[in-house]
């Protein structure tokens, strides 16, 4: 029987202030009518009112969303690609150098990664942009994405697939209807995981991106660099919201989906 | 053919946006600075033929590597960053350790969303995580006003732009990444072991000390690793919480690249930074490959 104590209730109940705390005085403090970001003077969105007028701010977060969605879908395929070259491929040659070019990436600083592709991109004379950062994130991103699928790959009943290509499925037609389904969870989530990586990247973007090209954590850092401002808070605040509503949300779905995965087996099993 | 094309295009894609931007770091960082764009020399030009490679090979030396040596800014910001790192990653193990084992406690039906907690906000923000501790820290900031207020100080504190509000930034940002690998260890760790260990006579304490963190060893290690890598190769925490004395190498690679213009000493410096993280890299893959091993069993 495991005892919960006393101890326990207040190391989590502390552990959780510390790790929300910060993260809601963020959110009070973007509804404050005060300029000086640590008075309070009254309840005001009028720092909301601003954002949504500054154009710059605008044009960062499209520029943002843009690459997310390309960089994380290249991502998800290339990354789900190698996750069935790594689980499923055992022989071939440099099978190391590969499984060693998915793994370093995750653990690689990203201020070398950010100097190694800068540097890459000014050899072969590519201008910088759009397209450079996508490029930087599907790289990174991708390795992220065939760790979460490969775990997935590993677990699953080859038999399965086997059992398609006997009943005369080609390749692609038993990768499509029967494996995909099976690991669409893990590429799910290896795409937003990619996505929120590509979102929150500061470092990468400042190397590879060029002048015509701004992202909005580029944007935020060079503002917050001056000091704390309320602006920075309302979007922060928006950031936060969207996220916690998308995460909670997807642990919803995927626990129903979970559930009448379940229900399923058994009335299968009951036949 | 179909099989050599899904190992070919990942393949491929790895080789030209991580294998060989890599070897150009290692490149430059044996290159001579030059007042040119891209600022280095030599370049390897095809073109002039086998003389020419030749030429390439003999250009290239250590010298950026004996400047960083001659330069004590260097050493010392590398001295700084092991430290800054270790100091943090013990702190967040201090922190995350007790979280972690107290959600492993915790009744089986508060345990998902207590692990939700943990991960929610690995989801938000970097940067904005950081950017809340500067309005909480700063001289007029809300800590500073909460401890004058309560009387515990007569002066404001001068937290923000110091080594202590790097390691609150660090503490902060990286504890999920210590909770959740100890967290799944002490999740699986079968209760009975404990009864047995009081049965023959251990107290609560040294139950504690001799079954339950021998047994929670890999996911310490793992924990620790997972703050202490990013941590030494780490910019936003210093450059927006630090102050003109924290010393901390990602922050002087940056510096060089973008305020100095001096691409080869930044590529050597990046060099130094991995030769340094290889240690921790593959004591964090060996401890993985336990780890698989003992599930395995």
């Amino acid at each position: 029987m495991k005892r919960f104590s006393w101890f326990n209730a207040t190391a989590l109940t502390l552990g959780f202030a510390f790790l929300y705390l910060p993260m809601v005085i963020l959110m009070i403090y973007s509804f404050n009518e005060s300029k000086l970001v640590t008075v309070w003077a009254g309840f005001s969105t009028k720092w909301y009112g601003e954002l949504i007028q500054n154009e710059a701010f605008l044009n960062a977060a499209w520029v943002t969303i843009k690459v997310a969605v390309f960089s994380s879908t290249i991502a998800t395929i290339l990354g789900t690609m190698a996750a069935y070259v790594l689980v499923r491929a055992n022989r071939f040659k440099g099978r190391t150098l590969f499984s060693g070019m998915i793994y370093a990436p995750l653990v690689m600083p990203e201020v070398i990664t950010g100097l190694s592709l800068l540097l890459l991109f000014i050899g072969i004379g590519l201008d910088r942009g759009v397209l450079t950062i996508v490029l930087a994130h599907t790289t990174f991103a991708m390795c992220y994405v065939s760790v979460v699928v490969s775990s997935r790959l590993v677990s699953f009943d080859r038999s399965l697939e086997e059992a398609a290509l006997d009943l005369g499925c080609s390749p692609w037609q038993a990768f499509r209807l029967v494996t995909l389904p099976i690991i669409a969870p893990a590429v799910i989530s290896g795409w937003l995981l990619a996505f929120t990586l590509s979102l929150d990247d500061l470092v990468i973007a400042s190397f590879t991106a060029g002048p015509s090209a701004t992202t909005l954590p580029i944007k935020i850092f060079s503002a917050v660099r001056l000091g704390v401002s309320p602006e920075i808070n309302a979007l922060s605040t928006i950031m936060i919201a969207i996220v916690t509503i998308g995460v909670i949300g997807a642990s919803l779905i995927s626990k129903q989906a979970s559930l009448k995965q379940q229900r399923d087996e058994q009335a299968a099993a009951r036949g | 053919m179909r099989r050599f094309s899904l190992i070919a295009v990942p393949y491929i894609w790895l080789l030209a946006l991580f294998l060989i931007p890599f070897l150009i770091v290692l490149k430059i960082s044996l290159s001579d600075a030059a007042l040119a764009i891209p600022p280095y020399a030599p370049q390897l030009d095809f073109a002039g033929g086998w003389g020419a490679v030749k030429a390439f090979f003999a250009d290239l030396d250590f010298e950026n590597f004996e400047f960083l040596t001659t330069d004590d800014l260097y050493w010392k910001a590398y001295l700084s960053s092991l430290k800054i790192a270790l100091i943090s990653t013990g702190f967040t193990l201090l922190i995350g350790y007790p979280i972690a084992y107290s959600m492993a406690r915790a009744a089986p039906e508060w345990r998902p969303t207590l692990l939700m907690l943990v991960i929610l906000p690995f989801w938000t923000s970097f940067l904005i995580r950081v950017y809340a501790w500067m309005g909480i820290l700063s001289n007029e900031g809300l800590l500073n006003q909460f401890l004058l207020w309560s009387g515990l100080i007569s002066e404001p504190l001068t937290i923000l732009n110091t080594n202590t509000a790097v390691y609150i930034g660090i503490v902060y940002t990286y504890l999920p990444f210590m909770i959740l690998p100890i967290y799944s260890a002490l999740e699986k760790m079968d209760d009975s072991l404990l009864e047995a260990a009081e049965d023959l006579g251990c107290s609560r304490t040294s139950a504690f000390w001799l079954v339950t963190v021998p047994l929670s060893k890999t996911g310490i290690i793992a924990g620790c690793l997972l703050v202490f890598i990013p941590t030494l190769g780490e910019f936003v925490i210093p450059s927006l919480l630090g102050g003109s004395q924290t010393l901390m190498i990602g922050k002087v690679l940056w510096e060089e690249f973008f305020n100095n213009r001096d691409w080869p000493v930044a590529s050597a410096v990046a060099i130094i930074l991995l030769l340094i993280l290889i240690i921790p890299i593959i004591l964090f893959q060996r401890n993985e490959q336990k780890q698989r091993e003992a599930e395995g069993q």
